[in-house]
Order: structure tokens, then C-alpha cells, then sequence
């Protein structure tokens, strides 16, 4: 079974996380392995590993970026421990910009607006660049879909610094 | 007669034949036991009536005392009086010395090993004084109930790493309990306010004891618990709250720096008891008698002794706030606020946590009792005495799990707060010619660096096969189960071979040990080993003869014609050997059925999945 199957899905990058998240649930309710806390050691070893893939496949398809990665394996191109990289100019001179800002940001006494604004910026970003991959995807265009998840992964990174730099902001 | 019997794995035939479970909260200063009797989840006394068990354990060459009498000699015979044991559970001598400078015991051992304290009865890993809690507990229950006890739910602080919550499994071993599920503390507490049923949303459980800390996150769903984030301080409880006292005693009664030790034990049970009195009254008028006769008087306002902690209660909030970000939710979006640990009943705690949440916090149910009352129901639901329960706990892993790699660096292989079970696979090769072993340190924390990290276990990979460096890729799974615990499979990739794992725990007790340990056990016990095997075996044949002869009716297309006969056959042996007396043979034939049901039992699975999300489709509708 692979993951979209064992949540009774399509495979697609669309996907209601609502509906996920219901079955998901029911699924648990049926395999946690509490459910067979008296059982025999086997059945128990059984229901740990359907349990255990029922969870890496929910994290999987969750989140739009490695749902969006485990498409482009499924299909026959895998880029989870790749180490090329985005090669387009523009995209990585921006890139470069947000790092500089990232730093002004980190420098400034007050960072709450600034951190704010500029996660605006970034949740316009990702939203365009998941909307391009679930164009790419449907009209079967992996590589052009690999090279924009590769591009979604710069921007996720820098939500996570961000996100770092606003709680080491509300720690002083 | 029903055509079929349809019963779920781990559910007798006989719907009102119950299985007695118990609930423990093996705490740091206190412990207690409880059971569902008639539907109802009550904690177990003793002969006295009393239902805490202090977890103290005094060992003296002729006896093991637990409890009560065992802390009455605390101060007299205090090197071989064992306090608070929890805290040793899974730390290093090292580390003990470091973090607790001044206790009695006499630690024996490497700096980097398990702390073990040498004492009258000989050595002591606090896996055994753990264990020593646990049966004191376990006869209390089988006395009050009057039957064996089929299976124990343990409770943990949410924060446990995994050679902490191994010791606990361990030491629950060698009590003779089976664990039914390590349950976190605060998930326990959620489950005895019934907040499983009746509620969506998030809740927050605030568990202030007598020596720590810890604040919980949990969020709750159609019946499923799912722990958002965890923090707390282990160093940080009600002993505090005295120790604040004592200092103020000190300092305004002008006592000397170092006191005899009666004057020391004095001051302490002085501190607690006004500690508690001022929970009512507004000023606790007291007198101490000094070593020279002469007496000194003191008054401590309620005011005054809420000064004196209100930096203690700052920190269970600063650790409170840093829990809900890690969970990405502000204090109003908690609708529930579950109180436990002793401390609570101080109203200055009750009335700045209400006031951090905005809302009253929940405290109707004693809040010693809470988490073995919660403990006590999950137990009963998972030796099978509620068949229609649907709750399912879905808990996180609560500290990341990392390898070391290259410059003392620490790798994580899982983050924090991932949902368990979970697995995570990873290669690695060799880099020399003909490498045949390599050494893997696994590591827990979320620092940068290996040293900063708890050293959980090294394994040793062996059996890889000669090869030229960087040829060999060797796949090692790190698998964490339900109750957050850690198991390593590798394999060689090329050739498929499955390389064996030696496990050093770094500061737990080896395989080899605990075997010891049961059989010496056994052996004071007098028991007839082999007698109890044979039972043993004789109950596991029974559960699989119903399991699989119930799953055979069931899904009997779901195998080849051949393939039914030859299991069915099989059965049939097996039920003939049940009537016999050859141990051996009753193993040696369940674990041939096990291996030749393998594909038999996975199908089901499968199938049961697609079952599982049918009908559902009209829930979300």
C-alpha cells in the first residue's frame, strides 16, 4: 500500500488535510498498538508496524511539501537526499536578499514588525510556488514540479529561521 | 449457537469474565495504586488505611522495608534508606553527584555508569529500588483484590527519555508486573477528569509534586489524546516550596550555617506543616526549641510565604509558556486546566495558574490520587474489560533522538514531538577495506553537540560482510513504539544480510543482569520454574489457539484452500500438546505457527485498514 492508498486517496497533490486527518484517526483508533496490549507478541509486532507506517504516512502527506515529494517519488524521481540544487539565477539572487534581511532583522531592537511583514511576504510566496506544484503535477511535468518544491524548500527553511528568530525575540 | 464468534485480539469469549489491572504512579516522593471496581476507579490502602505509599525503600541485611516505616528511618539509618529513586532512573553516577551534591547514599560504580548506591543488602541500582516500590504495590492490590494481577498501566513524566523510561520497564519486570503501556503522567490525569469523552479541544495538565515539575499540552479529539508539546523542571516541587521556608526560618531566626542534624530534620517537618496550615490560615504563629534548650518564635504571614515563593511559582509559568509555543498556542487557547501533584493545593499556585489560563482549573479529584485513578481506567480498558472503549492515545516522542557523526557532532535521526510509533532509517558504510563490525552511539536531546545530549546506548553492528570500504551500505531502522521506547534492527543492503546488534545501554541494566536478577529472584521464591514455564506457555497456546482459530473463521478468503488446511492443522496439534506436559514442544509449535501466519495476519491488516475507512466516508459527510 502506499500512502495515499492506505488513506483511501488518489494520488494528488490536492488534498482536504481535514478529510486526512479524520481517517487518519480512524485508523489509529484501529491499529495503535494499545489495541493489542493483551495480544501475543507477533500480532503486537504487527500492529507496531502498521501503527508506525500509518504515522509516517500521515506526516508525509500533511504537510504540502514532502506530500509533494513523495508524488515525484512516486512517479520515479526521488529528491528527498538530493544534493543539487535550484539553479535558477533569479531565484537564488532573491534568496540571497531574504538572508540579508533575515540578518537586518536579527540586528533591529524591535523586530516584531519587521518579522511579521516579511512572513507575509513568505506565506505569498509558498502559497504560489504550492499552486505551481499542483499545476506541474497534474500535467505530469516532474522535473519542472521537482525544481519548484526544491524552490518551496528554501522558503520553508526560511520560515523555520524566522520563526526562530521571533522566539529568540520574545525571550529578551 | 452463533454461526461465528467474532472476537477482537485480546478479548476472552466470555464477556463477563474480568481481567484485574492496576494503575501505578510510581512518583518521585510518593507512589499509588489503584483499580475499575464495579465501574469505578478507586485507589488501593493499605492496612492502615493509607493509600500513599512513600517511595521509600530501606535496605538492612535482613530486610527490605517500603514505605511508611521505611521512611521513619530515614534520618537514623539515612545511607541505606533510598529517597526518591526516580531520580536515579537512568542517569549516570556522575551526573547524580553533580545535580544532587548532598545526599547520604554511598554511590559505587564508573563516573559514566548507572548510579547504583552500595548499601547493607548489597549493591542497589534504582531500577531495583523501583522494583521493590512496584511490588510493595502489587501485593497491596493482590491483597485487596484477592487475585493475580494480569497487567499494570506505569505512569512517567511526559519528559522521560528513553533509558528512564527503559528503567522503569525494566524495574516493572522485575517487580513481576506486566506493562500493559507506560502512560505519560499528565495523559493520566487528562483521563481521570473524563476529559476523553466528553471534550474537544486543547488542555493544559499543570503537575506540581514534591520534587518536580511538569507542565503538558494535550490535545484532545473524538476520543483521541495527541500530547502537543511537554516542559517542566526536573528540580523543581513542593520540597522547594519548604526549602524557601527553611531559608526564611534560618535567616530571620539568625541560625548558624550548619545545624546538627536534629535541628535540621526539625526545621524541615516544621516547614512543611506551617507550609500546609497556611493553605487555610493567614499566619502561622511557631516555636522551635534550639540544641542549647533555649526556644526561638516565629510568624509567617500568608503574604510573606507567598513572597518567599513567588519566584518558584515564576518559573512553573515561564515553563508553561514556553510549553504552549512549542505547542503554537496562547494560554486562551486552553480550555481545560487539570491540576495534579500535592503542591497545588497551595492556593497561591491555584490562584496564579487560573489567573496565567484565565479560567479556574480543575482540581475536584485529589490531586495525589489523580494520575493512578487515570492510570487504573486505561489499564482496564487494555486488558480488555471495555471492549466498546474507542479512546486512543497518540503520544509524541519528548525529547529528540540523534546519532553521533564525525567531530562529536549529533545528528537527529527524529525530532521532538514526532508522533509515536514511529521509525527512521538510516545508512551507513564502512571506510576500510574487509570492515566486518562499526560502533553506533545513539543519543538524546536537542543540542548541537553529542556531549550536551544524553548518551542513551552504543550498538555494535556485526556480521557485515568483508567488502571494499564504502561498499558495504548498512541500513539501521530506529523504531521508538508506543511507549516511547527504543529498538535497533540493521541490515547490509547489498547482500540482505541481517548484521546482529550488541546493546550497551549507557546507563541502564544490560539483558544479561536483569536475567540474573529474575532468577535469583525465582530462586528465593522457591518456585518451580519449570512448572510456571509450562503454565506460561500453556496460556500463550490458549490466546493464539482463540486468536487465530477466531481470525481463521473470519477470514478464511483471505488464504489459499492449502494454506487454511495446513494452519488449521496446525492448530489442532498445537490444542493436542496444551494436553501434555512438553514445555518445549508447545514453544517449538507456537512459534511455527507464528512464522507460517506472518502473511496470513499482514493480509488481515490490509484488510482490516480498508474496513477500518468504510462507513467513515458518512462521518465526514
Amino acid at each position: 500500500m502506499n500512502f495515499f492508498e492506505i488513506f483511501d486517496f488518489e494520488p494528488a497533490f490536492d488534498l482536504d488535510v481535514n478529510t486526512l486527518s479524520a481517517r487518519y484517526k480512524n485508523l489509529q483508533r484501529a491499529f495503535h498498538p494499545d489495541q493489542y496490549a493483551s495480544a501475543n507478541e507477533s500480532q503486537k509486532l504487527l500492529a507496531l508496524r502498521k501503527a508506525t507506517e500509518i504515522n509516517d504516512a500521515y506526516a508525509t502527506l500533511k504537510s504540502a511539501t514532502s506530500r509533494a515529494e513523495y508524488l515525484l517519488k512516486l512517479a520515479g524521481l526521488d529528491i528527498s537526499h538530493e544534493t543539487t540544487t535550484v539553479k535558477d539565477p533569479s531565484f537564488l539572487m532573491q534568496q540571497m536578499e531574504y538572508r540579508e534581511r533575515l540578518e537586518d532583522i536579527s540586528a533591529l531592537s524591535d523586530p516584531y514588525d519587521a518579522i511579521v511583514a516579511f512572513e507575509e511576504e513568505l506565506e505569498a510566496e509558498q502559497a504560489e510556488l504550492e499552486a505551481l506544484i499542483g499545476r506541474e503535477l497534474k500535467s505530469a511535468h516532474y522535473e519542472q514540479a521537482a525544481n519548484a518544491v526544491r524552490k518551496l524548500k528554501f522558503v520553508n527553511k526560511l520560515q523555520t529561521e524566522l520563526e526562530r528568530l521571533e522566539d529568540e525575540a520574545s525571550e529578551i | 449457537m452463533a454461526l461465528l464468534q467474532i472476537s477482537e485480539p485480546g478479548q476472552t469469549d466470555a464477556p463477563h469474565e474480568r481481567r484485574i489491572a492496576v494503575g501505578i504512579d510510581l512518583g518521585t516522593t510518593n507512589s499509588l495504586v489503584a483499580t475499575v471496581r464495579s465501574g469505578e476507579a478507586k485507589t488501593l490502602a493499605d492496612e492502615a488505611g493509607r493509600t500513599i505509599l512513600p517511595s521509600v525503600v530501606r535496605y538492612t541485611p535482613e530486610q527490605i522495608v517500603v514505605g511508611y516505616s521505611a521512611l521513619e528511618n530515614a534520618a537514623s539509618d539515612s545511607e541505606n534508606t533510598i529517597i526518591s529513586a526516580k531520580r536515579f532512573m537512568g542517569r549516570s553516577v556522575e551526573d547524580v553527584v553533580k545535580t544532587y551534591p548532598e545526599l547520604p547514599y554511598n554511590f559505587v560504580g564508573e563516573p559514566k555508569e548507572l548510579a547504583r548506591i552500595a548499601t547493607l543488602a548489597g549493591v542497589k541500582s534504582p531500577i531495583e529500588v523501583s522494583a521493590d516500590i512496584l511490588s510493595a504495590l502489587k501485593n497491596r492490590a493482590e491483597q485487596a483484590l484477592g487475585d493475580e494481577i494480569q497487567g499494570a498501566v506505569i505512569t512517567v513524566p511526559a519528559y522521560f527519555d528513553d533509558a528512564q523510561r527503559q528503567c522503569t520497564k525494566d524495574a516493572a519486570r522485575l517487580a513481576g508486573l506486566k506493562v500493559l503501556r507506560l502512560l505519560n503522567e499528565p495523559t493520566a490525569a487528562a483521563i481521570a477528569y473524563g476529559l476523553d469523552s466528553k471534550q474537544e479541544g486543547q488542555i493544559a495538565v499543570y503537575d506540581l509534586g514534591g520534587g518536580t515539575f511538569d507542565i503538558s499540552i494535550l490535545k484532545l479529539e473524538k476520543g483521541v489524546f495527541e500530547v502537543l508539546s511537554t516542559g517542566g523542571d526536573s528540580a523543581l516541587g513542593g520540597d522547594d516550596f519548604d526549602q524557601a521556608i527553611i531559608d526564611w526560618i534560618k535567616a530571620s531566626g539568625k541560625l548558624p550555617g550548619t545545624l546538627s542534624s536534629r535541628m535540621r530534620r526539625v526545621i524541615k517537618e516544621t516547614a512543611k506543616s506551617v507550609k500546609e496550615q497556611l493553605s487555610d490560615a493567614e499566619t502561622v504563629n511557631f516555636t522551635l526549641a534550639l540544641d542549647d534548650n533555649s526556644e526561638l518564635d516565629f510568624s509567617l504571614s500568608k503574604t510573606e510565604f507567598e513572597s518567599l515563593v513567588e519566584p518558584l511559582i515564576k518559573r512553573t509559568l515561564i515553563a508553561c509558556r514556553r510549553a504552549l509555543k512549542d505547542a503554537g498556542l496562547k494560554a486562551q487557547d486552553i480550555k481545560d486546566v487539570v491540576l495534579v501533584g500535592g503542591s497545588t493545593r497551595v492556593p497561591a499556585v491555584r490562584a496564579r495558574v487560573a489567573d496565567y489560563f484565565s479560567k479556574q482549573p480543575l482540581s475536584s479529584i485529589d490531586p495525589d490520587q489523580v494520575v493512578a485513578i487515570g492510570a487504573s481506567q486505561q489499564a482496564d480498558i487494555l486488558v480488555g474489560n471495555k471492549p466498546d472503549s474507542d479512546m486512543v492515545l497518540l503520544d509524541v516522542i519528548p525529547l529528540s533522538l540523534g546519532l553521533e557523526t564525525m567531530g562529536g557532532l549529533c545528528e537527529k535521526i527524529i525530532q521532538r514531538n514526532t508522533t509515536i510509533p514511529v521509525a527512521k532509517a538510516q545508512e551507513f558504510t564502512t571506510f576500510k577495506d574487509g570492515q566486518t563490525a562499526m560502533a553506533v552511539h545513539v543519543v538524546q536531546g536537542e543540542r548541537e553537540l553529542v556531549k550536551d545530549c544524553r548518551s542513551l546506548a552504543k550498538f555494535e553492528l556485526r556480521g557485515i560482510p568483508p567488502m571494499a570500504a564504502g561498499a558495504a551500505h548498512v541500513r539501521v531502522t530506529f523504531q521508538v513504539d508506543a511507549d516511547g521506547l527504543l529498538s535497533v534492527t540493521a541490515m547490509e543492503k547489498s547482500t540482505g544480510i541481517q548484521s546482529s546488534i550488541q546493546v550497551k545501554p549507557s546507563y541502564g541494566l544490560e539483558e544479561s543482569e536483569i536475567l540474573q536478577m529474575l532468577q535469583a529472584s525465582v530462586e528465593n521464591a522457591k518456585e518451580d520454574v519449570n512448572a510456571r514455564k509450562l503454565a506460561e506457555q500453556i496460556v500463550e497456546a490458549k490466546r493464539m489457539l482463540e486468536s487465530l482459530g477466531n481470525a481463521l473463521k473470519q477470514d478464511k478468503h483471505l488464504l489459499s484452500e492449502q494454506a487454511y488446511e495446513d494452519l488449521v492443522a496446525d492448530l489442532n496439534t498445537l490444542a493436542r500438546l496444551c494436553e501434555g506436559d512438553d514445555e518445549q514442544a508447545i514453544k517449538e509449535q507456537i512459534e511455527h505457527i507464528d512464522n507460517k501466519s506472518q502473511d496470513f495476519a499482514a493480509a488481515r491488516m490490509d484488510d482490516s485498514i480498508r474496513k477500518a475507512l468504510q462507513g467513515q466516508q458518512v462521518d465526514e459527510i
